[in-house]
């Protein structure tokens, strides 16, 4: 009988690395990838108009075609809200809840596998690669606290670990399984130069925003303005884009950086008041939270310092309600001594 | 046989092709499915998820700024 394993695929080197030493077992594989909101995997690439030139491929999609297995992707948006809001581990270096987010997946990697009838899990751990879900302390936390037990197989490490349930059954030979340690890539790189893998993914510093200390800043500052932890997915889309800057508690400005950015934020515009210059050359803005009247010349003038107007001495801006209701304004550019650096978020 | 339309507009990869991956899921072999997105990684994304589950694009074209594809929905 074949043993059937869900792999939980990232798009990085472990994860492909870990399932190609399944199938040289004769497991059958198929991979699962969870999309967070979180995930920098595309996002940014879209948005901006210069990166635009040079195809991304989605990377958990290029590994299960490199693997020659089903992926499956999983929209868990709505309920990893609670591992962000409540991490029972707490947050790493930024609001990276890397500990909770870990057995959050493999909690709904296991209901996965149960629903579809498979064996075990596997993963491309490597017993300390990672500060915090990574070490020999916290993956037996993981085990317990997903429920998965010794159904979760690592096989970079398994060597380094207690037997699992796939490896006392006969279902995997622990003798062809490995004992990876540590930070270093090299014996990664060997196996996979091994598997004839060349055009893997490189490690560039995490797949999640939460792991970036600007992006972690912007979602602070959104929960300290709203008063809660909450957030939607169009607040996470937008954390990414332009500048943010803040001139009152109330509110705040998403300025566009860049011609792709701008039409990015243009589909937000029955969402949000919006400013563009009409007079020059200049960004288009999302105005986010509560305003009084007065406040929008203020608004206008921050805009129109990032236009191509910003040594002359009017600009003019068209302003739109949410409603589509437009009036045009004219200002003077605001000076660069009188953006007050603390409103930059 | 049905031809079926879907929406993707506005959304970033991966959710235009999780949209299609939970679509087809309801779908029957020989359906065809128009999805309609706005991020250009769909170009890429869709045709590597159609590949991967046994699906075939039969049609990606770009017009007015609108990435779209058509897709055959295979049998296991």
């Amino acid at each position: 009988m074949q043993r059937k394993a869900v792999a939980l695929i990232s798009g990085g080197l472990d994860s492909l690395l870990a399932v190609r030493v399944l199938q040289e077992q004769g497991i059958h594989v198929e991979g699962i990838n969870f999309f967070t909101g979180f995930c920098v995997e595309g996002h940014t690439h879209a948005i901006r108009k210069k990166d635009q030139k040079k195809p991304k491929r989605n990377n958990a999609l290029w590994c299960a075609e490199q693997l020659g297995i089903k992926l499956h992707i999983i929209d868990i948006v709505e309920e990893y809200k609670d591992v962000v809001f409540n991490p029972k581990y707490g947050y790493g270096a930024n609001l990276n809840p890397c500990l909770d987010c870990k057995i959050f997946m493999v909690k709904k990697a296991r209901e996965w596998m149960e629903a579809h009838d498979f064996d075990f899990i596997i993963t491309g751990e490597v017993v300390g690669q990672r500060p915090k879900s990574q070490r020999k302390d916290t993956m037996p936390v993981v085990q317990k606290d997903s429920g998965i037990e010794d159904r979760l197989l690592r096989p970079l490490c398994a060597k380094n670990l207690p037997q699992t349930l796939p490896e006392r059954e006969g279902w995997v030979d622990r003798e062809k399984l490995y004992d990876f340690s540590g930070r270093s890539r090299k014996p990664q790189m060997a196996l996979a130069r091994k598997f004839g893998f060349e055009d893997y993914a490189q490690p560039a510093g995490g797949c999640c925003f939460l792991t970036d200390a600007q992006y972690s800043v912007k979602l602070q500052d959104l929960w300290k303005a709203r008063g809660n932890k909450q957030y939607e997915m169009d607040d996470i889309m937008l954390l990414k884009v332009g500048r943010h800057i803040r001139p009152e508690p109330g509110y705040k400005l998403i300025i566009s950086r860049e011609e792709g950015e701008g039409k990015f934020l243009q589909g937000y515009r029955k969402q949000y008041p919006s400013l563009k210059t009409t007079s020059h050359a200049g960004p288009l803005c999302l105005i986010d939270g509560d305003f009084a009247e007065e406040q929008i010349e203020q608004a206008a003038r921050i805009v129109a310092r990032y236009s191509q107007g910003k040594n002359a001495d009017t600009v003019e801006l068209e302003y739109r309600d949410t409603d589509g209701n437009t009036r045009n304004i004219q200002v003077a550019p605001l000076p660069p001594h009188e953006l007050n650096k603390e409103w930059i978020v | 046989m049905s031809r079926i339309s879907l929406d993707c507009r506005r959304l970033l990869c991966p959710m235009p092709v999780i949209r299609v991956q939970d679509r087809i899921t309801e779908l029957q072999p020989g359906d065809e499915l128009e999805a309609v997105c706005t991020d250009p990684g769909v170009m890429q994304d869709i045709p590597a998820w159609c590949r991967i589950n046994g699906h075939q694009v039969l049609e990606q074209k770009i017009v007015n700024d609108e990435y779209i594809l058509l897709i055959r929905v295979q049998g296991d």
